[in-house]
């Protein structure tokens, strides 16, 4: 086993894709020769050539679109948009046929592809790189999204989204690319979409996070145990399919609930997430779900960034308002 | 579309003229088709102008929903389909059932798609046509897609776009074109401009003076056609398909043509198209008269199997909508058939409060 980035991991996954599928091609905005702006696709064009590694022209609806039809046609495209604040002109082929095709077509011509887009902030880059909008995905019915935040669960998700006979939103959390090593196995594994990970477990409160917000919630865990708070730290990795069962189990088992997520909080994953509770486990609680997430403005540039983004003081001010309540 | 540039009659592919008679290149053409094939050319027309003309009425009976008529591009679609082989893939919007009815479609799925059923959607195994696209221009990438793949498998099968002079105007339209272009795909743009999109005019569309030219910035071939002449479609497509299968690249095809009657049966064309120009395209240009003209001329057609043919058509229209009609309504948990290969917790769930609220269906 090597000890890998989750940039890495990612580029490891699609090597043993490429290596392990004909079917799959790789394909976007610089992802051939150059490798990808993170270098997430380092060297594979190098490896696979010009026609599984493919640098496209810069147009977000041509590089999904073309995908839609590649997968109708029998491959497994995994398009690549460089950032998620660019792939609004690409939404309308992932809402109207990506998501639709399947059903549309009743199981005959499906689009099976993974569309993999770096999203969140906290990386000083320019204006429109830093989005989190994915409940924009989680409403429309017929996708599948998700999102890692270790190299490990990188590699095996993104392994589990390229044979998911249906589309997947592959979200990288930018933040986390480069943030820490962790040993990630050779070959093909998969994590299980539609499987939350328990990151620590806690009597006291449940922290839901995902992606980028993943090791925030781990510090302000860490900072409560240490005052006799435990934590149960929940990492959703799938957005849709949702793990039901864990987080409700969580929830009958600690009845205090902090939500955490990048996005804005109006319309986000939250909201959701909170109606869920109520509707399955709305007995247990023994205060009102909290969330922390980014606020309702459009994400900053970066000289505000810190202010937007949730930190660990954020989450423990939370914790503190559940535990007291 | 204004009448004078609607004349422009030259720069574009034109083997049948509305009178009825073949041009020069138009006889050399005509001579080397087989009598089947000039057979079929009828037959198609003729059965789908009765299909059309059949679906406006049964619409206003109730019998369907809202429907895009399509008569008067019957050689546009025909002469274009005809052209392909089972292997090639078809990305069709919203007024294709003409191409959809030679691609193998059968006829009731067709009504059942008009009757808001999405189970008219899927094709028949081996039957390589997509579902209508209703957003404009966005199936086009996909035919692009579909090339691209048939390209990296190394396989012969190419792909057709349709859509309109309308779908020209949209993004969608001019990425698919420089993928198209830039990767040399087997990929086929057919447009039909047939003047309007829905109100607006080609002259307001766009500030080229033709589609075809459109191609010029991509580097591949744009060809203008009479689309209201079966022969030059036939033509240039046969060509395009050849090209495309022997790895040079896409082609733009224009076939002019003309919408005899409203963008839907929600629409009304008297608003916005000048009478003259009206009368011009439904009593002298007509694709099907012309064709017919030809036919009798060359002592291939006689007014006894015309009348047969009719009765024939009429039979198929009729069995086909029984046939739809008679259809087994879906239950209500229908509705999460397909949206993912499997349903999860959340789906199967709302499947059964569906069922629990009395839609199962039994």
């Amino acid at each position: 086993m090597k000890k890998l980035t989750m940039v890495q991991a990612i580029s490891d996954a699609l090597r043993t894709a490429l290596a392990t599928d004909p079917t799959v091609v790789v394909l976007g905005e610089d992802v051939g020769k150059n490798g990808g702006v993170f270098r997430a696709t380092e060297g594979l064009w190098q490896e696979f050539g010009d026609e599984r590694v493919i640098d496209t022209p810069l147009a977000e609806a041509g590089i999904i679109g073309t995908s839609i039809g590649m997968a109708v046609n029998g491959l497994k495209p995994v398009p690549e948009i460089q950032f998620m604040g660019f792939i609004y002109p690409a939404f309308e082929q992932i809402v109207t046929h990506a998501a639709r095709l399947r059903t549309r077509t009743q199981g005959a011509f499906p689009a099976t592809l993974t569309i993999r887009a770096p999203y969140g902030g906290g990386i000083r880059a320019p204006e429109l790189h830093c989005d989190s909008t994915e409940s924009l995905f989680v409403h429309i019915p017929g996708l599948k999204v998700v999102t890692p935040s270790t190299p490990y669960d990188a590699k095996g998700l993104l392994l589990a989204a390229i044979k998911d006979p249906d589309p997947v939103i592959f979200l990288e959390p930018m933040k986390l690319y480069r943030s820490v090593k962790q040993e990630v196995p050779d070959g093909w594994y998969e994590v299980p979409i539609g499987k939350a990970r328990k990151v620590r477990d806690g009597e006291d409160v449940t922290l839901i996070a995902w992606g980028t917000m993943v090791p925030v919630a781990e510090a302000a865990a860490n900072e409560w145990a240490a005052k006799g708070v435990s934590c149960d730290v929940l990492d959703l990795r799938s957005l849709y399919p949702l793990d039901e069962e864990a987080i409700i189990e969580s929830v009958k088992k600690t009845g205090r609930v902090v939500i955490v997520h990048e996005a804005p909080k109006t319309a986000g994953l939250a909201g959701e997430l909170t109606a869920l509770i109520n509707e399955h486990a709305f007995l247990y609680l023994e205060a009102p779900i909290t969330r922390v997430t980014g606020y309702d403005a459009p994400v900053p540039m970066y000289a505000l960034e810190d202010w937007f983004r949730p930190d660990a003081k954020r989450v423990s001010k939370a914790i503190q308002q559940v535990v007291s309540f | 579309m204004k009448l004078e540039q609607l004349e422009r009659e030259t720069a574009w592919v034109r083997h049948l003229s509305p009178e009825g008679e073949l041009t020069e290149q138009g006889r050399k053409f005509w001579d080397s088709l087989s009598v089947e094939r000039k057979k079929d050319f009828y037959r198609w027309m003729s059965y789908i102008r009765m299909f059309d003309r059949r679906s406006v009425i049964l619409q206003r009976q109730g019998r369907i929903g809202t429907y895009a008529p399509l008569e008067g591009q019957e050689a546009a679609q025909v002469g274009s389909a005809l052209a392909l082989g089972k292997e090639d893939w078809i990305f069709p919007s919203y007024r294709e059932h003409g191409v959809a009815m030679i691609a193998g479609m059968p006829l009731p799925q067709i009504f059942l798609y008009w009757m808001g059923r999405v189970e008219g959607c899927k094709p028949p195994e081996g039957v390589r046509l997509l579902p209508p696209s209703v957003p404009i221009a966005t199936q086009i990438p996909h035919a692009v897609g579909a090339a691209w793949a048939s390209k990296l498998k190394k396989e012969r099968s190419v792909a057709v776009a349709y859509f309109g002079d309308g779908a020209t105007s949209e993004g969608d339209f001019h990425e698919a074109c420089n993928f198209a272009g830039v990767f040399k795909v087997p990929a086929i743009l057919f447009c039909q401009n047939n003047g309007y999109a829905i109100s607006v005019p080609f002259s307001r569309q766009s500030a080229s003076e033709t589609v075809a030219q459109k191609a010029a910035a991509y580097n591949f071939p744009g060809i203008r056609v009479d689309g209201n002449d079966v022969l030059a479609v036939y033509d240039v497509m046969t060509q395009a398909v050849e090209r495309a299968r022997a790895g040079q690249g896409p082609t733009l095809i224009e076939a002019v043509t003309y919408r005899k009657g409203n963008h839907t049966t929600a629409d009304d064309a008297t608003r916005y198209r000048p009478e003259q120009e009206v009368t011009e395209w439904v009593e002298r240009r007509d694709p099907l008269e012309r064709y017919v003209k030809l036919m009798k001329a060359e002592g291939l057609l006689t007014d006894e199997e015309m009348a047969e043919w009719e009765e024939e058509c009429k039979e198929r229209v009729d069995r086909g909508i029984r046939e739809a009609e008679a259809s087994v309504p879906a239950p209500p948990p229908h509705l999460f058939a397909h949206v993912y290969a499997e349903p999860g917790a959340n789906e199967l769930r709302q499947i059964k409060e569906l069922e629990e609220m009395g839609g199962s269906g039994k």
